[in-house]
C-alpha cells in the first residue's frame, strides 16, 4: 500500500501528490478513509473521483492507495439486495448512520455471516477451469445459485470439494493447482466477464407489453434505448419490463432517478409475483440504488456494478435483464467529472470518450455460452434515456442508438393524452423483427408477422388520412377510409394502449395480444364487405360490440368474451346489412 | 483562528486567497473589510497553494487589505421552535426586528442524503381544493411538485392559495409552511407577507427572504436553509411541512453566475454541467421517513424564461420532481383561474395516493377521461379554425364543446374556492355525461353504472 498527500480539492474530484498508482486503482482519502478512484495520472500527481462527499477535508491530509480496482462481491446473497452505486447495501448503511447517508461508512456488499447449505455437483478429480461451475446453492426460494470457478483459472483438477453448510467467507474445496474454493469470489466492475463465444440472439424477451411485444420486439441478448421527455413514462415502463419480462433474473440500477421511485420498486416488489413461478418478484431482482442526490462519482460506477452483476448470473445459465435508469444521468456523472478535470469536452460539454463508453456497456449484453456451462445465458440491457427537452438530436440518444438495435421512443404528446405506454409506433422501430420471425411463428401463430405488418400499415394510413383530416376534417373523407380511421383507433386503444395500473391489463400474454388485433382486424374486414352491400359509416359507428373488444384488456377469462363479442359483432352487422 | 491578509484576485463573487495553512473543502470564511464590515463565504477550491471563497454578500468594498478568517465548519442553521413565526434573511439571519433567534442546535444546511431504504412511500391524499391539482395531478404528502409558471402568470396566488388550504382529511397533524423566496421584488414579498399575517398563516411558518437586489450569491444558501429548517420541524418535531421555493429561475441564474466566475466549462445555455446534480440535492429533501411522523412535501415555482418548457431549468427541474404543474398563458389571458394547462401537467404520485378508501373508486378512470376528452377538444380547436364548426361530425362537437365547458365549470374557481374532492369528481362526471356511454372508453362499465346518470 503506497501513500500519497492531498493537494486539492474541488468538489467530487481531489488531487494527491506523491501517490504511487495505476488507473483506477481505488484508494482510501482522507481521515475519514473515503472510498475513491483514480482516474488520472499526470508526473506525480494523481487525480481521484471520491465516492463521498468531500466537504471538510483539508489539503495535506493522507491518501492511501489499495492497489485493488474497484471490485464487486459475487456469491448467493446478491438476490433480494438493495445497493448503492457501490455495491453497498442500503439495510447496512441504515443500520450503521440511522436514515440519512453520511459518509465513511464500509458495508460488505453480501452477507459474511449467513450460512447457504451447498451441495457439491463436481467431485475430487474433476477437470475444471475458471467459470466452471462445482455446485449449488439455493439463493431464494425457486433460484439456484451455481457455484463457480473464479474466472481466469486455468486448466486444472479439483482436489477436494465437500458438501455442506458454509458462509461465504468459508473454504469450500481446493483446486490441484492451489486455487482455494468459496462461495463467492470478487470481479473488477469496469471489466466484461469473459465467455465461450457469443450467439445470434432468437428468442423474444417476452415483456407481457402489447406494444415492445407485438410492434417492436427485444431478443433475449440484445439491447433497447428508451428515450423519452420527462412524465412521458419511462420509469413505469422500465418497472413494468423489470416486473413482466420472462428474464431469470433482473437487475434494475436506478442511476441518478429519485428516491420516492426506489421506494415505489421496494414496497411494490415483495408484494408481486412472478407470473410464471409464483413467487414474489423481489426473489430474482438485485436493485441498485444511487438516486440524485447521492454522490455523483458513485452514481458513475453503478452501472458497471450493475452490468457486473447480470453478467455473473449469465455465466451460470440465465436470462437476465439490467434496466438502467437513466443512462444520462449516467453520462452526466462523467460529464460533471471530466468538467472538473478540466478535459477539453466535445459536444455539449460531454467528454469526448461518451460514444466509447456507451458503446462498451451496451456491448456488455450479449447472448453467450458461458465459459463453465453449456447453457446459453443472456444479458438484455434496457437503457432509459433522458434528453434535455426531450431533443433526441442530442448526444447520448445518438450514441446510444448507434448501439442499440431497439428503439423505444416515448412521445410527450401521447403522455399528454394518457396514451400509456407513450410509444410511438411511428418512429420507434426493432431490427429484430427477422431474427424472431421463427419464433413466433413457431410459439404464437402462424401468421404472427403479417397480423403484425398489417396493423402496422394500416398506423401508417392513419397518420396520412389524419393530415388531410386536419385540413378538412374527418367528415369530407370517403366512407371506407372513415372506416379505416375507425379501425385504427381500436388498435390504438385497444392494443397499443395498456393501463400498467390495472391489475390484469399490466400483462398480457402474447396470445391474448395475438387474438386482440385477431379481432379488430376481423371487425375491419367485416366492416368492409357490410360497406360493400351498402352499410353506411354512420350505422358502423353505432355499433356498440366493436368497443366491447376493448373490455376484453381488464378481464381474465378475455377469450370467452372476445368470442362473444364476435358473436355480437356479427349479428350486429347482419342487422345492418339487411 | 488565523486570520490572513493574502488576498491575490477578486473577481465578480470569488476571492483568491494564497498562502494558508490547509483549509477544508466547504468550510464558512469571514471577511473583515478595513471600514469594519464583515462579509461571509464559503470555500469553492481548496489546495497547497490558493484558496477560491465564494461571497454571499458581494465582492465590493473588498480589497486587499481585507482580512480572511476560516472558521473550520460548514455553513450551519441554528434551529429551534422559536424559528416559527420568523422572518429571516436569505442567510438566515432575523430582519423582523425581533429577538434572535436562540438555538436549540445547529444543523449543516446541505442536508444528508435520505437513504433510499428508510423512505417511506407517500400515499397521503393532500388535498388543495383546486381541482386542476387533486382530480388529475394529484398533490401527497411527501412529494415535490413544481408550478411552471411565466412571468406575469399568478403562480404566487396559487401557491398562497395551495399553502392556505393544503390538508389531508381526517387528519389534524401540526401543520407549518417553510417560504423560501429567491430573488422575488420587494413587492411581491409584501403580498406574500401580507396573506400570511392576514390568514393568519405567519404564526406557524417560517419566512426566508431573499430580495431581487439581495446578493446572488446568498440565494444559493437560502433554499438550503429554508429546508434545514424544514427537516428540523419534520423530523424532530413531527410536523407536516409544506415548503414553497420561489422562483427557482433566480437561483438557477445565481449557479451560473458563479460558475462563469469560476471559468468553468459550461453546459447548455451557459448553465453549469453540475445544474441537475445541485437542484436535486434540493428537491430530493422531500420526503417521508419510516418511522417518523413529519413529512416535507415541496412546491417549488419557476418561471420559464420565454415560456419554454424545455429551457434548462424546467426541463432539469421535470427529471427530479415528480411531476409539475404547468400554467398558460392563454388560459389566463381568457380570464381563467387558476389557469392550469392540464395537458402538459402531471402528478407522478397520484396513482398511490388516490382511489378507494383515499379519494373515491372513479378518480383514477374519470381523471383520465377528462384527459382524454380534453386533449382531443384542444386539437379540434385548431381544425374549426379552418373548417368551420359545421363541417365537424357530431361526436367531434361534442368535444369542442366538452373542452370549452371544461375550462369554465372545471379549471376556473375562485381564489378562496376550496372545492372538495367530492365535489370536483362530481362536476367531472357533470361534464362526461354530454357524452353517450359507449364513448366513455376510459371507464369501466361498473363505475359508469354506478356514476353515469344520463
Amino acid at each position: 500500500m503506497t501513500k500519497g498527500k492531498l493537494y486539492r480539492i474541488a468538489g467530487p474530484v481531489v488531487v494527491a501528490k506523491g501517490l504511487k498508482a495505476r488507473m483506477y486503482d481505488v484508494v482510501l482519502v482522507g481521515k475519514e478513509q473515503l472510498m475513491g478512484e483514480v482516474i488520472q495520472i499526470d508526473r506525480d500527481t494523481a487525480t481521484i473521483q471520491v465516492y463521498e462527499d468531500t466537504a471538510g477535508i483539508k489539503p495535506g491530509e493522507e491518501v492511501v492507495n489499495t492497489g485493488k480496482p474497484l471490485t464487486v462481491t459475487l456469491g448467493p446473497g446478491l438476490l433480494t439486495s438493495i445497493y448503492d452505486g457501490i455495491q453497498r447495501p442500503l439495510p447496512a448503511l441504515q443500520a450503521q448512520q440511522g436514515d440519512f447517508i453520511s459518509r465513511g461508512a464500509t458495508a460488505d456488499g453480501i452477507d459474511m455471516k449467513k450460512k447457504w447449505k451447498f451441495t457439491a455437483t463436481k467431485t475430487k478429480g474433476d477437470t475444471v477451469s475458471g467459470s466452471s461451475i462445482v455446485g449449488e446453492v439455493e439463493e431464494t426460494e425457486g433460484n439456484i445459485h451455481y457455484i463457480m470457478v473464479p474466472p481466469g483459472v486455468k486448466e486444472t483438477t479439483i482436489k477436494k470439494l465437500t458438501s455442506g453448510t458454509y458462509t461465504v467467507t468459508d473454504v469450500i474445496g481446493e483446486l490441484e493447482d492451489g486455487t482455494e474454493l468459496k462461495l463467492a469470489h470478487e470481479w473488477p466492475v469496469r471489466q466484461a466477464r469473459p465467455v465461450r463465444r457469443k450467439l445470434n440472439p432468437t428468442v423474444p424477451l417476452v415483456t407481457g407489453q402489447r406494444v415492445f411485444d407485438a410492434f417492436f420486439p427485444v431478443v433475449k441478448g440484445g439491447a433497447a434505448a428508451i428515450p423519452g421527455p420527462f412524465g412521458a413514462g419511462k420509469t413505469v415502463s422500465q418497472q413494468q419490463l423489470a416486473k413482466w419480462s420472462d428474464a431469470d433474473i433482473i437487475v434494475y440500477v436506478g442511476c441518478g432517478e429519485r428516491g420516492n421511485e426506489m421506494t415505489e420498486v421496494l414496497t411494490e416488489f415483495p408484494h408481486l409475483t412472478d407470473p410464471r413461478s409464483g413467487k414474489p418478484l423481489l426473489n430474482r431482482t438485485v436493485l441498485i440504488a444511487n438516486t440524485s442526490n447521492m454522490p455523483v462519482a458513485a452514481r458513475e460506477a453503478s452501472v458497471y456494478t450493475g452490468v457486473t452483476i447480470a453478467e455473473y448470473y449469465r455465466d451460470m445459465g440465465y436470462d437476465v435483464a439490467l434496466m438502467a435508469d437513466s443512462t444520462s444521468r449516467w453520462a452526466e456523472a462523467m460529464r460533471e467529472i471530466s468538467s472538473r478535470l478540466e478535459e477539453m469536452p466535445g459536444e455539449e460539454g460531454y467528454p469526448a470518450y461518451l460514444a466509447t463508453r456507451l458503446s462498451e456497456f451496451y456491448e456488455r449484453a450479449a447472448r453467450a455460452v458461458p465459459l463453465g456451462t453449456d447453457r446459453e445465458g443472456s444479458v438484455t440491457i434496457i437503457g432509459a434515456v433522458s434528453p434535455p427537452g426531450g431533443d433526441f438530436s442530442e448526444p447520448v440518444t445518438q450514441n446510444t442508438l448507434r448501439v442499440t438495435k431497439t428503439f423505444w421512443a416515448l412521445d410527450s404528446k401521447l403522455a399528454q393524452r394518457r396514451h400509456f405506454p407513450s410509444v410511438n409506433w411511428l418512429t420507434s422501430y426493432s431490427l429484430y423483427q427477422d431474427n424472431l420471425e421463427e419464433w413466433y411463428a413457431e410459439n404464437v401463430a402462424k401468421d404472427w408477422r403479417e397480423t403484425v405488418e398489417r396493423l402496422q400499415r394500416m398506423l401508417q394510413e392513419e397518420e396520412k388520412l389524419m393530415e388531410i383530416v386536419q385540413l378538412v376534417g374527418s367528415d369530407s373523407l370517403p366512407e371506407k377510409q372513415q372506416l379505416t380511421l375507425e379501425a385504427t383507433r381500436l388498435v390504438r386503444e385497444f392494443v397499443l394502449q395498456q393501463n400498467a395500473f390495472h391489475e390484469i391489463d399490466t400483462y398480457s400474454s402474447l396470445e391474448k395480444t395475438y387474438i386482440l388485433m385477431r379481432m379488430i382486424l376481423h371487425f375491419y374486414d367485416q366492416a368492409q364487405q357490410a360497406m360493400d352491400k351498402g352499410v353506411r359509416m354512420t350505422q358502423i359507428l353505432s355499433m356498440k360490440s366493436k368497443d366491447e373488444i376493448g373490455n376484453a384488456k381488464f378481464e381474465k377469462d378475455y377469450k370467452k368474451l372476445l368470442t362473444e363479442v364476435g358473436e355480437r359483432m356479427e349479428k350486429e352487422l347482419a342487422a345492418l346489412a339487411r | 483562528m488565523k486570520e490572513y491578509k493574502t488576498i491575490t484576485r477578486i473577481a465578480g463573487p470569488l476571492v483568491f486567497v494564497e498562502k494558508t495553512s490547509p483549509v477544508g473543502y466547504g468550510d464558512l470564511v469571514r471577511l473583515t473589510l478595513p471600514s469594519g464590515e464583515t462579509k461571509n463565504g464559503q470555500v469553492l477550491d481548496t489546495s497547497d497553494d490558493a484558496v477560491v471563497v465564494q461571497i454571499f454578500e458581494g465582492t465590493s468594498g473588498i480589497d486587499q487589505e481585507t482580512t480572511v478568517t476560516f472558521l473550520g465548519e460548514n455553513i450551519k442553521l441554528g434551529v429551534s421552535e422559536d424559528l416559527l413565526g420568523r422572518i429571516l434573511s436569505g442567510a438566515g439571519r432575523p430582519i423582523d426586528n425581533g429577538p434572535e433567534v436562540i438555538p436549540e442546535r445547529r444543523v449543516d444546511i446541505n442536508g444528508a442524503a435520505i437513504n433510499p431504504y428508510s423512505r417511506a412511500n407517500p400515499e397521503d391524499f393532500y388535498q388543495t381544493g383546486i381541482s386542476t391539482i387533486d382530480a388529475t395531478n394529484t398533490l401527497v404528502r411527501g412529494q415535490k411538485l413544481p408550478i411552471f409558471s411565466g412571468s406575469g402568470l399568478p403562480h404566487n396566488e396559487l401557491a398562497l392559495q395551495i399553502a392556505r388550504q393544503a390538508k389531508v382529511l381526517g387528519d389534524n397533524a401540526e401543520f407549518t409552511v417553510v417560504f423560501a423566496a429567491m430573488g422575488i421584488t420587494n413587492e411581491e414579498a409584501q403580498r406574500f407577507m401580507r396573506d400570511f399575517e392576514e390568514t393568519g398563516a405567519l404564526e406557524r411558518s417560517v419566512v426566508f427572504l431573499n430580495l431581487a437586489d439581495d446578493p446572488a450569491v446568498e440565494r444559493i444558501i437560502t433554499p438550503r436553509m429554508a429546508l434545514s429548517a424544514a427537516e428540523y420541524f419534520a423530523y424532530e418535531k413531527d410536523m407536516h411541512v409544506l415548503v414553497i421555493l420561489t422562483d427557482m429561475t433566480n437561483y438557477c441564474e445565481s449557479l451560473r453566475e458563479i460558475g462563469a466566475a469560476r471559468e468553468e466549462i459550461p453546459g447548455r445555455r451557459g448553465y453549469p454541467g453540475y445544474m441537475y446534480t445541485d437542484l436535486a440535492m434540493l428537491y430530493e429533501r422531500a420526503g417521508l421517513v419510516k418511522g417518523k411522523k413529519g413529512s416535507i412535501t415541496q412546491v417549488p415555482i419557476l418561471t420559464m424564461v420565454g415560456d419554454d418548457i424545455t429551457h434548462p431549468i424546467p426541463d432539469l427541474t421535470g427529471y427530479i420532481t415528480e411531476g409539475q404543474i404547468v400554467l398558460s398563458r392563454e388560459l389566463h389571458r381568457t380570464g381563467v383561474y387558476p389557469p392550469v394547462d392540464i395537458l402538459p401537467s402531471l402528478s407522478r404520485l397520484m396513482n398511490g395516493g388516490i382511489g378507494k378508501g383515499k379519494t373515491r373508486d372513479d378518480h383514477k378512470q374519470v381523471s383520465d377521461q377528462l384527459y382524454a376528452f380534453y386533449a382531443e377538444g384542444r386539437d379540434l380547436r385548431g381544425l374549426v379554425a379552418i373548417v368551420g364548426e359545421e363541417a365537424l361530425s357530431e361526436k367531434d362537437q361534442r368535444l369542442l364543446k366538452f373542452a370549452a365547458a371544461f375550462e369554465e365549470q372545471f379549471v376556473r374557481q375562485g381564489k378562496q374556492e376550496d372545492r372538495g374532492i367530492e365535489r370536483t369528481l362530481d362536476i367531472g362526471w357533470e361534464l362526461l355525461r354530454e357524452f353517450p356511454e359507449h364513448e366513455l372508453t376510459r371507464i369501466s362499465p361498473d363505475l359508469k353504472k354506478k356514476y353515469y346518470k344520463p
